[in-house]
């Protein structure tokens, strides 16, 4: 098995009619995604790739029976698109664009609250689970299918770790990159709760970065709830505090959110922290192995 | 993006937040102007993006013309070092002059997104004027937070335990309500990433007045906030990381002296740990992006090149959708372009890779080719130690 995606994934696509909605539903297709429908306001009827747009989500579930949604909505409409799509009752929303206010997301997350819909991201990379269904823009090709889960805040680093595990033999169940902004839907506990009793995944790695708690809360839940090994990795040592580093929700401010509080929150809970991103990949095949 | 003192003041006080009588001056003459006119007792405030002004020079309360003469011509021009600035800290060019108000008692007051709990966070304390971390450490029990459900929006039992746990009660109650109201307001409205009032003062009149007032604003909501997005005052902005903005570059110039090129956020600040690993110090934050051409690499490597601390660079591209064979010609342009001197170490992995360091290795140039991370490091380990 894997997590939030598999073979019986049916997936639509938001803004399938721009550049890189375009390209990426292509990408995904290639892949094996099964790509059932595209949604753009003002363009039903239209096509892109054999797959018909619609005018709105509703219409597309009505009509495809699409049971995912990934989301490529310019920021000033992308919290809007993720409210749609949980109207329409889409059990899973990908949301992979960048720079959503953080009001709109706040609103987002307290709708969401309560409803069937589960969001991952905004500002992500998305999720993949070899072989079997992407969704996002990670490049496919460095992925095996195999049994180590990954959580990431990160795009490309989670690209280099994968990479990594592939070269050291190390299969993935699932990779998911849960975004860089601070208020996003699905955090580490959700994905490490469903890794935790998913019975292919065998280890979990997982990507942290400076800012914010939830690796602090996510080592407190791997304490409680999680008996497989998880690996650890906080990217930002070295970064100065009150200073964004890319990610919206990168920034160090006052006591919280330094990468040693992390890491010693995530030692603490029994997490393998492992600082040396280059053989990380080698590490993990070592503390797994055992 | 930072508001200055005088422009939060302005944003508040169009919800209806008493501020003090002020005036805005650009030069110390305008400012001994508005003092003759104004009278004492009167405040002479640095305009800066920084905290810790007060303690640090750059705030001054003046009663008489000769204290006023003084503390004007001492703060404007200065460089104001407090410890939320970084190196020498910024040139005062902007001075805020305030009525001075009979203070009775003292009150903290901010409100912001809190992403752990989804919600609008209000912070209250009686320890006004304080250093609110300061205070958050060493006494939390005095300072109060209460949850706003941004959907359902601020509720009236909330404005109630705010004004109780500050000891409003009666008509101070319900002043102070009206003004958390208002403060809300332009949190909602403005996209706010905070909001900070500290002190807010209330005098032995019994009237409230926002003695200072901090706000930012949040930077992916500017396009719908375009009158706040045109106060904006970079002349605090470090030279280089202007210019980077100006080509879609996310930059941040740090201390040390290996500059960094890397696409995506997380990894460019684990090459900026690598870096430290190695036993240097990183001289940047450079993300190009997934989505970054060969005319961003070349400026993302002038910009490095314009830092004179920087003596050598690593290059550490993950290709995904960004293909390493396009990124090699890039680099190649913008070194012969710039006409490279120092050394750089090129690590590129995944999609076309092979392809990229044969580009590399093809162009006569002197770079050095790193096969994996664990190579990068060594090769700039290797650099610092020659």
């Amino acid at each position: 098995m894997s997590i939030f995606v598999n073979q019986d994934t049916r997936l639509l696509v938001q803004g399938i009619t721009g550049k890189e909605g375009q390209f990426h539903t292509l990408q995904c297709l290639e892949y094996g995604t099964r790509v059932v429908a595209g949604v753009t306001p003002g363009k039903a009827g239209q096509e892109v790739a054999g797959i018909s747009v619609f005018h709105t989500v509703h219409d597309a579930v009505q009509e495809t029976g699409a049971n995912a949604s990934m989301i490529f909505v310019p920021p000033p409409f992308a919290a809007d698109a993720i409210l749609e799509a949980a109207d329409a009752g889409v059990d899973l929303i990908i949301c992979i664009t960048e720079g959503i206010p953080i009001h709109d997301m706040l609103r987002v997350r307290r709708a969401l609250q309560g409803s069937s819909s589960r969001l991952i991201g905004p500002n992500c990379p998305g999720i993949i689970t070899p072989g079997v269904c992407k969704i996002g823009i990670m490049p496919a090709h460095i992925h095996r299918p195999g049994s180590i889960g990954v959580i990431s805040r990160s795009g490309t680093l989670t690209y280099e770790l994968v990479d990594q595990l592939t070269k050291a033999g190390l299969g993935q169940s699932t990779c998911i990159g849960i975004g860089g902004d601070p208020v996003n839907g699905t955090g580490f506990i959700d994905c490490l709760a469903a890794f935790a009793k998913d019975e292919q995944t065998t280890g979990i790695v997982m990507l942290g970065e400076i800012g914010g708690t939830a690796e602090e809360a996510a080592a407190v839940f791997i304490q409680e709830k999680v008996d497989k090994p998880v690996v650890g990795f906080i990217a930002g040592l070295t970064a100065p505090p009150g200073r964004q580093m890319g990610h919206a929700g990168a920034i160090i401010s006052g006591s919280r959110g330094s990468a040693t509080a992390k890491i010693a929150a995530l030692e603490k809970s029994g997490v393998h922290v492992y600082q040396e991103l280059g053989q990380l990949g080698a590490f993990c095949a070592k503390t797994f192995a055992t | 993006m930072k508001l200055h003192e005088y422009q939060a003041k302005e944003l508040f006080s169009r919800y209806g937040l008493p501020i003090p009588e002020g005036w805005l001056a650009k030069t110390p003459e305008k400012a001994m102007e508005h003092v003759g006119r104004r009278g004492f007792p009167i405040a002479i405030k640095a305009q800066v993006h920084a905290g810790g002004r007060g303690k640090s020079g750059g705030i001054l309360l003046a009663s008489n013309m000769e204290d006023a003469y003084k503390a004007v011509y001492s703060i404007h021009g200065m460089r104001l070092r407090t410890p939320q600035t970084v190196g020498e800290g910024p040139t005062v060019n902007k001075l805020l002059l305030e009525k001075g108000v009979d203070i009775d008692r003292e009150f903290y007051l901010s409100i912001v997104p809190d992403s752990s709990t989804g919600s609008l966070l209000i912070i209250a304390s009686a320890e006004g004027g304080m250093d609110i971390e300061e205070v958050a450490a060493t006494h939390p029990e005095k300072i109060l937070q209460v949850q706003v459900d941004p959907v359902m929006g601020l509720q009236e039992y909330q404005k109630r335990r705010v004004a109780y746990a500050l000891g409003l009660t009666g008509e101070l109650f319900a002043s102070f309500a009206t003004l958390l109201a208002g403060l809300y307001q332009a949190v909602l409205e403005n996209d706010l990433l905070l909001a900070e009032i500290n002190p807010l003062a209330l005098t032995v009149d019994g009237d409230f007045f926002l003695i200072d007032a901090k706000a930012k604003v949040d930077s992916n909501a500017l396009f719908r906030q375009r009158k706040i997005a045109a106060q904006y005052d970079s002349s605090e902005e470090d030279p280089l990381e202007l210019e980077a903005q100006r080509h879609g570059l996310n930059y941040i110039r740090l201390h040390g002296n290996i500059g960094t090129i890397v696409n995506g956020a997380g990894l460019a600040m684990a090459s900026m740990d690598i870096i430290q690993q190695a036993g240097a110090e990183p001289a940047n934050f450079l993300d190009v992006g997934g989505g970054a051409n060969e005319d961003m690499i070349e400026h993302g490597f002038q910009i490095l090149l314009s830092d004179p601390h920087v003596k050598a660079i690593l290059i550490n591209i993950f290709g995904g959708i960004l293909r390493c064979d396009i990124l090699a010609t890039g680099v190649v342009n913008a070194a012969r372009k710039t006409g490279l001197q120092l050394p750089v170490v090129v690590r590129m992995e995944g999609t076309n890779a092979e392809q990229g360091r044969k580009i590399l290795a093809e162009s006569g140039l002197d770079l050095i080719t790193a096969t994996d991370l664990n190579d990068a490091a060594t090769k700039i380990q290797e650099l610092c130690l020659t």
